[in-house]
């Protein structure tokens, strides 16, 4: 079977459709994620979901957030360096970038097993109930784009012959930050 | 077909079964695995349907080739009737067979932006309906909580006795969700990245802006349902609390997640149909359609609108009174862009000269039954009638009209008329005008009477009527109502015998056997892989130039003789 039909003829053509199609895809997740938080909103101005906040552990999220953003950072420089074809320099910021969504990760794991060990388990109350779904579903996230970035950062050549594949898997980091930097205020600081 | 000779894809003819038939990534058999799998679940839809409308007419008896129903069996024939016809039959053919098969030959492109993904989705979509299918034989049996799952019902596995049907009906929705994500996402990448040259988002047909339109609203409705099923599952096996009230939860808020999907969802199904019928009125009445851009906008805006109507389903729900006021306003406005479009498809039959060909007549009988159907909308959309008529037969008369008029009669309209392009071959006449006044008559009397029995207190999701003071004097009515199904039923198999032998039997098509003038007309019938062969069409105008003044016959295509020429500006009419 031959791809000649569909095989893109330009690189710039496989560019912009894969980043018309991210961005489509992005748009559906932010409904996701909206309704999600919608839900959480409302339930909370309704009342229910309330929560005593020395219960969560704000300082080891500030970290979490910081190492979160930084690694937005590093993502950012991966593609610079693919778009003028510097393998080496992608490889390393993209080393960082997945080392920086790890890390996240782990804190995270470790914050869980902290709340889980003092009681706070899911089916405590409607409040444990969001902030698991909420942080467990962009956890996922984060893991799906650590991945993606592994998989560039370990074949090097499928980003630096294509950047716009270094620069789709950018816009989906980004985009997992920024449900992120949502959910840090409204989860662990309101 | 001598076209494809020069082509510099002709060796996929040597592609062996599992290339060609299963694992194919050409946009056109695609369309077709869509197809066949929409009709395969529309079986099994129909067949519960009928056991259902069996059950209705002589309660409590044994219902041939199924067995006894009884209440238990009721909730789940009930439940799974509405998710197959919506998710399963409406969706796939509707968006998956006919967004497929016409985007590319539409918009001049060899195949869809992402042709592995296209085929990812669709067995994603096959995966789910096998998912959905399984969930009958587990023990427990499958969902009885109603096609929209309302919880606490749908919450525990204690208030239904059902566990592991509902968790893999839950699953099956995922599957689903995720297929025509995937499928959405690729259909507006290849009509925003893949146009011909010439072919302006002005110059598109209208069925492929009404394909785009139900994509962007499933894109944009979906994310909240999906929330909301995570959370579901999350209660049913986490033991969250999010939809049980003795854990703190909330059902109301399940039901505000579904219906902001759930209206949307409507017009996904809707706009291709509604689209389907767009197309062929121009041709069999020889005559531009009316109001073009008007139309275009009046889809925008009811899509737009379609996301602040949803409470419309609410109103006797407990939520707060006070939204069913401005629920009620956003949804009499909605039906102003809908009004919009029937009157500017009335307008592009006036005084043409209409030839009732199958498609014509599957195409009018969309825009009769729709308008039907739409006319009982405003009933119900008006909170003080709404409160009498809500979840009585009325509703179940109003979906059926709309969704029906759409799904059957817009799907039929566009299958007719797109079948010689798909299968190189013509669709029998005598069996398809058997077919279309069979289907006409007994849907209407299957439906009609539903008004009726629904106005006299009939509820719905009730398993035996008799049992019913105020409903059993008109007990006749659901005797008629169920006769006139298996009349029903018994025209589609009219139908799937007329696509089979059409298959083998029917006369070869021409290229363009309607004298059509949009591009897919102009690639062969089938169109071989790659659609074109070795020159790719260019566009010179909008679909829709028939019957134009000067020209030397009824209608003249889009597409331009060559690129130069159109670079050259020759050719313009
Ligand atoms: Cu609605």
């Amino acid at each position: 079977m031959t791809t000649m039909a569909h095989a893109p003829t330009h690189l710039s053509e496989a560019a912009s459709r894969s980043k018309v199609a991210i961005w489509w895809f992005l748009a559906s997740e932010i409904m996701l994620f909206g309704g999600l938080i919608a839900s959480f909103v409302i339930s909370r101005l309704g009342g229910g979901a309330q929560v005593d906040h020395s219960q969560l552990n704000v300082l080891v999220a500030a970290v979490n957030t910081f190492i979160l953003l930084s690694s937005s950072y590093t993502m950012v420089e991966a593609f610079a360096c693919a778009a003028r074809g510097d393998r080496r320099g992608m490889r390393m910021f993209l080393a960082f970038t997945v080392l920086g969504g790890l890390a996240f990760l782990g804190i995270k794991a470790y914050e869980y097993t902290g709340e889980i060990l003092h009681g706070f388990t899911p089916w405590a109350g409607t409040f444990w109930s969001f902030y698991y779904t909420m942080t467990g579903l962009h956890a996922l996230h984060v893991a799906i784009g650590v991945i993606a970035n592994a998989a560039l950062c370990v074949g090097a050549r499928l980003g630096t012959e294509r950047p716009y594949r270094v620069e789709v898997a950018g816009l989906y980091w980004h985009f997992v930050d920024i449900v992120w930097i949502f959910l840090f205020p409204l989860v662990y600081l309101s | 077909m001598t076209m494809t000779a020069t082509a510099p894809h002709e060796h996929h003819e040597a592609a062996g079964f599992f290339r060609t038939y299963l694992y194919s990534t050409d946009h056109k058999m695609i369309a077709k695995q869509y197809l066949l799998l929409g009709l395969i679940m529309a079986v099994v839809g129909g067949f519960l349907s009928y056991a259902m409308r069996w059950q209705l007419a002589w309660p409590d008896t044994e219902v041939p080739g199924f067995g006894f129903v009884g209440p238990e069996t009721f909730n789940v024939l009930v439940t799974n009737h509405g998710t197959i016809m919506v998710f399963f039959v409406a969706m796939p053919i509707l968006l998956g067979s006919f967004g497929n098969f016409l985007i590319p030959l539409m918009i001049g492109a060899r195949d869809m932006a992402f042709p592995r993904l296209n085929a990812l989705s669709f067995w994603l979509l096959a995966l789910g309906s096998t998912v959905l299918c399984v969930s009958f034989f587990v023990p427990g049996g499958a969902a009885p909580a109603g096609w929209t799952g309302y919880p606490p019902l749908s919450a525990k596995a204690e208030y239904t006795g059902v566990n592991w049907g509902l968790n893999l009906w839950l699953l099956a929705h995922a599957i689903e969700f995720a297929a025509f994500l995937l499928g959405g996402v690729n259909f507006l990448t290849t009509v925003v990245t893949m146009r011909a040259p010439g072919m302006t988002m002005g110059r598109l047909p209208l069925v492929i802006w009404q394909q785009v339109a139900a994509a962007t609203l499933f894109l944009l409705s979906v994310g909240p349902l999906i929330a909301g099923a995570v959370m579901l599952l999350m209660d049913r096996l986490v033991g969250t609390g999010f939809f049980i009230p003795e854990r703190g939860g909330e059902p109301l808020l399940w039901q505000h997640l579904f219906w902001f999907f759930g209206h949307p969802e409507v017009y996904v199904v809707l706009l291709p149909a509604l689209g389907a019928a767009l197309e062929v009125y121009p041709v069999f009445s020889r005559k531009p359609v009316f109001g073009y851009r008007w139309i275009i906008w009046a889809t925008i805006c009811a899509g737009a609108l379609s996301f602040i109507v949803w409470a419309h389903h609410m109103f006797v729900s407990g939520m707060d009174p006070r939204l069913a006021m401005p629920f009620s306003i956003t949804t009499i406005l909605i039906s102003v862009p809908f009004a919009l479009t029937v009157f500017a498809m009335v307008a592009s039959l006036y005084r043409g000269s209409i030839s009732f060909e199958l498609p014509m007549l599957w195409g009018l009988g969309f825009l009769a039954m729709f308008t039907t159907g739409g006319l009982t909308g405003i009933f119900l959309g008006s909170a003080p009638a709404d409160i009498y008529l809500n979840s009585t037969y009325f509703v179940v008369a109003h979906f059926h009209y709309t969704l029906i008029s759409a799904v059957i009669f817009g799907g039929y309209a566009g299958i007719y008329y797109w079948f010689p392009k798909m299968f190189g071959r013509m669709l029998g006449t005598r069996l398809g005008q058997l077919h279309f006044w069979s289907t006409l008559v007994f849907f209407n009397l299957t439906f009609f009477p539903l008004h009726w029995i629904g106005i006299a207190g009939m509820v719905r999701r009730i398993a035996n009527p008799l049992q019913y003071e105020m409903v059993a004097p008109h007990q006749w009515i659901n005797v008629f109502s169920t006769l006139s199904l298996l009349g029903l039923v018994a025209s589609q198999l009219v139908f799937f015998l007329n696509f089979f032998l059409s298959q083998f039997r029917g006369r070869p098509a021409p290229a363009n056997p309607w004298n059509a003038t949009t591009l897919e007309w102009t690639a062969p019938s089938p169109p071989p892989h790659g659609n074109w062969g070795a020159s790719m069409p260019a566009v010179e105008r909008w679909p829709y130039e028939y019957s134009a003044p000067g020209a030397d016959r009824d209608w003249v295509g889009q597409r331009a003789p060559t690129v130069e020429a159109l670079l050259r500006g020759e050719g313009r009419a």
